[in-house]
């Protein structure tokens, strides 16, 4: 006598949230970071804010994926799964990059001027394109200062490219 | 900068005028100015020549492999000599207003 296996009802597997829940998580965080949290020098220096949604993003994504393997019945994302922990895994591999090695590829400026040194002179462009020369800056009277000279020049080097 | 333009009337009473300093055009600097509320002064370096004398030129270091300036605060008193400096590691961590304002008791 033949056997009969029945066949297993189909049954409508559920929705595997953690996988997806931790992918966004994760894919997220790289533009939250550059966006919002480098505006605050407490989640900007040390990036504890987006390591975290990389902890979550990464337990989420274990267990949602070992769900999917486990107890494929139930669960859905055998393919999307591991999927989606791979490109969460770049996200973080980018972010690490971005922030422990590419932002602090800067020349060493060893002869940049020293404290008690004599700060070189410049004469440049203003934003008029009238051309202002350091002396000026430090002779001019400030605004708000009651007609005062300043104590002194705040330079800040920047980037550019805004 | 955009600390700096927030605690432009404490640096004010404190008698220091910020001056930022980049290789963008006039016109960039203007636009930028205009875009993000900044009233203190914006230098334009073009060809980089005060840049290079800070020794503060990263070759190749803006888009286009073009020539920019790394990040670099300095205090400068009135007899124009450097009092305070912060020469960042990363281009991420800027000096704060908080270090800047304890840099200007430094001025004489």
């Amino acid at each position: 006598m033949n056997r009969q296996e029945k066949a297993p009802a189909p049954v409508k597997r559920g929705w595997n949230w953690r996988i997806w829940t931790g992918f966004l998580l994760a894919v997220a965080a790289v533009p939250a970071y550059f966006l919002f949290f480098t505006r605050f020098p407490l989640t900007r220096d040390v990036p504890w804010v987006t390591w975290l949604m990389f902890a979550v993003a990464g337990w989420l994504l274990w267990v949602g994926v070992g769900r999917a393997f486990a107890n494929s019945g139930v669960y859905r994302g055998k393919i999307a799964g591991p999927i989606l922990a791979v490109l969460s895994l770049g996200a973080a591999v980018f972010f690490g990059y971005a922030t422990l090695y590419a932002s602090r590829q800067l020349p060493e400026a060893v002869s940049a001027p020293r404290v008690g040194e004599k700060a070189p002179d410049f004469t440049l462009a203003d934003t008029r394109g009238s051309v202002v020369a350091m002396s000026t800056l430090l002779s001019e009277p400030m605004p708000g200062m009651e007609g005062q000279k300043p104590r002194g020049l705040l330079l800040v080097f920047y980037r550019g490219y805004w | 900068m955009r600390g700096i333009q927030n605690s432009l009337s404490e640096l004010e009473r404190e008698g220091v005028r910020p001056v930022a300093i980049s290789v963008d055009t006039p016109d960039e600097s203007a636009a930028l100015c205009r875009k993000a509320g900044y009233t203190y002064t914006f230098l334009s370096d073009p060809n980089a020549d005060a840049i290079r004398r800070y020794d503060l030129l990263h070759q190749r270091g803006g888009p286009d492999e073009k020539d920019i300036a790394r990040p670099a605060e300095f205090l400068v008193d009135a007899s124009g000599v450097v009092r305070w400096r912060n020469l960042t590691e990363d281009l991420r961590k800027r000096a704060t207003p908080e270090d800047i304002l304890q840099g200007a008791q430094l001025l004489q």
